[in-house]
């Protein structure tokens, strides 16, 4: 009977069955992700469940039943519909872009946000032709931008009190960002050194920094910075957040460095002395190349940190996005959107922290060449 | 040692600026720094306060209510974030499609937006879209929520009451013992009991037995609708709540992906390892997986706890009264003490970091790895 069988089905003779259906396509997909076990099949009608309730109660508040058009008082929308009254938005979409920056100098500020662009492409991808010379123009943007923003030598000044909205987001974020990235690697070399004394005082700088929060030291930006001048300096408010901002991530970012300093083997920093190099040029040559690689994922989550942080200048009375809200609904034309005004900020810094998030990923998987197994 | 030099030379001449700078504006402004005001009235109240507080009270009872206010945000925004990341992180890893990505939807729309937003969207949503006290919404007739806040019965303790505490105390330390003992009796013999059971059986009935014996020393005090507003009971005002549940919701998406991330770095060799020697399966996760696993995730989770606890100092942005917003608010504004306040508030956020990173060197010294 066996020997029957494989006269039957000789090799080659027979075209091969399709899989079964209940394993391939929409179906297969199914069974296999969503009910695979009772547990899993639990699991899948519970979340069904919270997403029939939660999903269409959102989707009528934020579009259905909510108000596009152009009205200029909450009760207006409330007579057209229940949902949310994206109105308010509207109405103050200038000043989250820009707050008080003057009508006719706007371009200036879109001009530098476009050049942000420019000069960032060359430093995030290494593929972009003329890199070369488009990391010179990286190199002077921040001196550009200051004078587009600020004005002087022949354009008009702007005045920081003006600023507000994303614009300050992004103005004290990028200055954060630039700035504290030396100095984070210079008192993480100051905390690996082997002088005691330059040791102990980056130990201190760091764990005082990181020890306290930010808002605190915005109190004493706005409240005591004034105290340790000469008498009778005074610098802006803008100035003094942007200082404590920048001292601040310096010592996150030292520590992140620290991590990738930690990681590299002995043998770096032997074979470097071995070949008779500098201290300054076994740093600069083969030791931070390999830390600061090491190290990208925790610095860009730290700037992400840094960008979500800038929000809490309002408490020192910035005009920043929250600002910008807060004193739209002391507007008794538009009191009680806080919901509405908050979700539109909330999906602004999503879209970009996300971005950057996605951005941390791609690096980590492009620097990835150890030899870990996957 | 020259560059050494150097550097102490530029630092003390930097503070040398700094303090005699300091000391020009103080006699400019004609007084001199101390701490005396600490021991004067502080003429505010403070809506939430643990401790026996007023306004004749001195400011410095108002920084140690605005401590224990702070104390007790840490605390339970810290007990919710755990609970919250460890169910994130676990049901991010499981094989069910749908499951896997609304936690993740979470994750992301948690993680990437400033806490401050979170805590003023909780707060806004509390204030104005939950119902007055007359429309309370109630939850089985003993607690209300509505927006002034969350009432729940009150427990009444009496001092007899210390006897369950008291016992709860020794059930504990015996529960530790007997565990000590049976695992000695296990590393010699190789027979277990069935320690978990026991103990908390112990645990529990101890202190239930104590509070009958005492003769149940304890009532609750349910909160009653008077007027316009729910009378007794305890009440968690909506910037309590806005503020931990921001918190814990935040921070626990960070731990969901600690917590992931240190599941995934156990590699899979020990599952199949632990299996081949025989193990049942919540076996291999319990003493195999999970000790492993808790190595990876516990010291960044720590400095997540560090990041809550700091965190919490945005409570002023909802005008919850914690030791940012009496010392380094109103008590600096009305005394005008900006020095001496806030040089309070920055020495006790650094006593908490630094206990809290001196235990975590501790920690990370007793169960990293013995290498050769």
């Amino acid at each position: 009977m066996a020997e029957q069988n494989q006269q039957d089905y000789v090799p080659g003779t027979h075209a091969s069955l399709p899989p079964p259906i209940s394993q391939v396509g929409i179906a297969g997909w199914m069974r296999k992700n969503l009910f695979s076990s009772p547990s899993n099949v639990i699991l899948t009608i519970v979340a069904v469940y919270f997403l029939y309730k939660v999903i269409p109660p959102i989707l009528n508040w934020a579009i259905f039943d909510a108000v596009f058009s152009d009205v200029d008082h909450r009760n207006e929308c409330r007579e057209i519909a229940a949902g949310a009254c994206w109105a308010v938005v509207r109405a103050r979409f200038d000043q989250f872009l820009y707050g008080f920056y003057p009508d006719y100098l706007r371009w200036r500020v879109n001009l530098t946000f476009v050049l942000m662009f420019v000069a960032l492409i060359p430093l995030l991808y290494d593929q972009v032709p003329k890199r070369k010379y488009l990391l010179w123009f990286s190199l002077i943007y921040p001196f550009l931008a200051f004078f587009m923003l600020w004005g002087g030598l022949g354009l008009e000044p702007v005045e920081s009190a003006k600023f507000g909205g994303f614009l300050l987001t992004v103005l004290i974020g990028m200055t954060g960002i630039v700035v504290s990235l030396p100095l984070g690697i210079a008192l993480s070399l100051g905390r690996h050194s082997s002088m005691p004394v330059v040791k102990m005082l980056s130990v201190w700088y760091i764990e005082f920094f990181r020890g306290v929060p930010l808002i605190t030291l915005l109190f004493v930006a706005s409240t005591l910075l004034n105290y340790f001048m000469p008498p009778g300096t005074y610098f802006d408010l803008l100035l003094r957040v942007i200082i404590m901002v920048i001292l601040f991530s310096a010592a996150y970012i030292a520590e992140v460095i620290r991590g990738g300093l930690a990681a590299i083997p002995k043998g770096q920093f032997e074979a470097a002395d071995a070949l008779g190099l500098t201290y300054g040029k076994s740093m600069r040559l083969i030791i931070l190349p390999q830390a600061l690689k090491i190290s990208i994922p925790g610095i860009v989550n730290t700037f992400i940190g840094l960008y979500k942080d800038t929000t809490l200048v309002v408490v020192v009375g910035l005009l920043d996005p929250l600002g910008i809200s807060r004193a739209t609904l002391a507007d008794s034309s538009w009191q009680g959107l806080s919901t509405e005004l908050y979700i539109f900020i909330a999906v602004g810094f999503f879209i970009s922290c996300f971005a950057m998030s996605r951005y941390s990923l791609y690096l980590e998987r492009k620097l990835d060449t150890g030899h870990r197994d996957k | 040692m020259i560059i050494q030099i150097m550097v102490i030379v530029i630092v003390l001449t930097l503070l040398g600026f700094f303090i005699r700078n300091t000391l020009n504006n103080l006699e400019l402004l004609g007084r001199e720094a101390g701490y005396g005001f600490l021991f004067t009235p502080s003429n505010y109240d403070i809506n939430q306060h643990l401790i026996e507080y007023n306004s004749r009270s001195t400011h410095l009872r108002a920084t140690i209510v605005g401590l224990i206010n702070t104390g007790l945000v840490a605390i339970c925004g810290i007990v919710l974030a755990t609970i919250i990341g460890f169910v994130a992180g676990v049901l991010r890893l499981s094989s069910n499609f749908l499951i896997n990505r609304i936690v993740y939807a979470f994750v992301e729309f948690s993680r990437n937006v400033p806490v401050l937003l979170w805590i003023l969207l909780w707060h806004g949503v509390m204030v104005h879209s939950l119902p007055h006290p007359k429309q309370a919404v109630t939850i089985a007739d003993v607690s209300f929520l509505t927006n002034r806040g969350f009432y729940v019965p009150k427990p009444l303790l009496e001092p007899m009451f210390w006897w369950v505490a008291i016992a709860l105390v020794i059930g504990i330390a015996g529960a530790a013992m007997f565990a000590r003992y049976s695992q000695k009796r296990q590393e010699a013999t190789g027979q277990r009991y069935p320690v978990i059971w026991i103990n908390s059986a112990v645990i529990i009935v101890l202190p239930l037995l104590a509070y009958w014996m005492a003769g149940s020393p304890a009532t609750l005090e349910m909160p009653v609708f008077k007027g316009f507003n729910f009378q007794g009971g305890l009440v968690l005002t909506p910037e309590f709540l806005a503020l931990t549940l921001a918190l814990a919701v935040y921070t626990g998406a960070f731990i969901a992906e600690i917590v992931r991330a240190g599941i995934l770095a156990v590699s899979h060799g020990q599952t199949e390892a632990a299996y081949a020697l025989g193990l049942k399966s919540n076996w291999t996760m319990r003493l195999v997986i999970l000790p492993q696993a808790l190595r990876v995730i516990v010291p960044p989770m720590i400095s997540q706890y560090l990041n809550l606890t700091k965190n919490s100092s945005l409570a002023i942005a909802v005008g919850y009264m914690d030791v940012v917003a009496t010392i380094g608010g109103i008590s600096l504004n009305q005394t005008g003490r900006a020095l001496e306040c806030m040089s309070i508030v920055l020495s006790i956020y650094l006593c908490i970091s630094l206990l809290i990173s001196a235990f975590m060197n501790w920690y990370n010294k007793k169960i990293s790895l013995v290498e050769r």
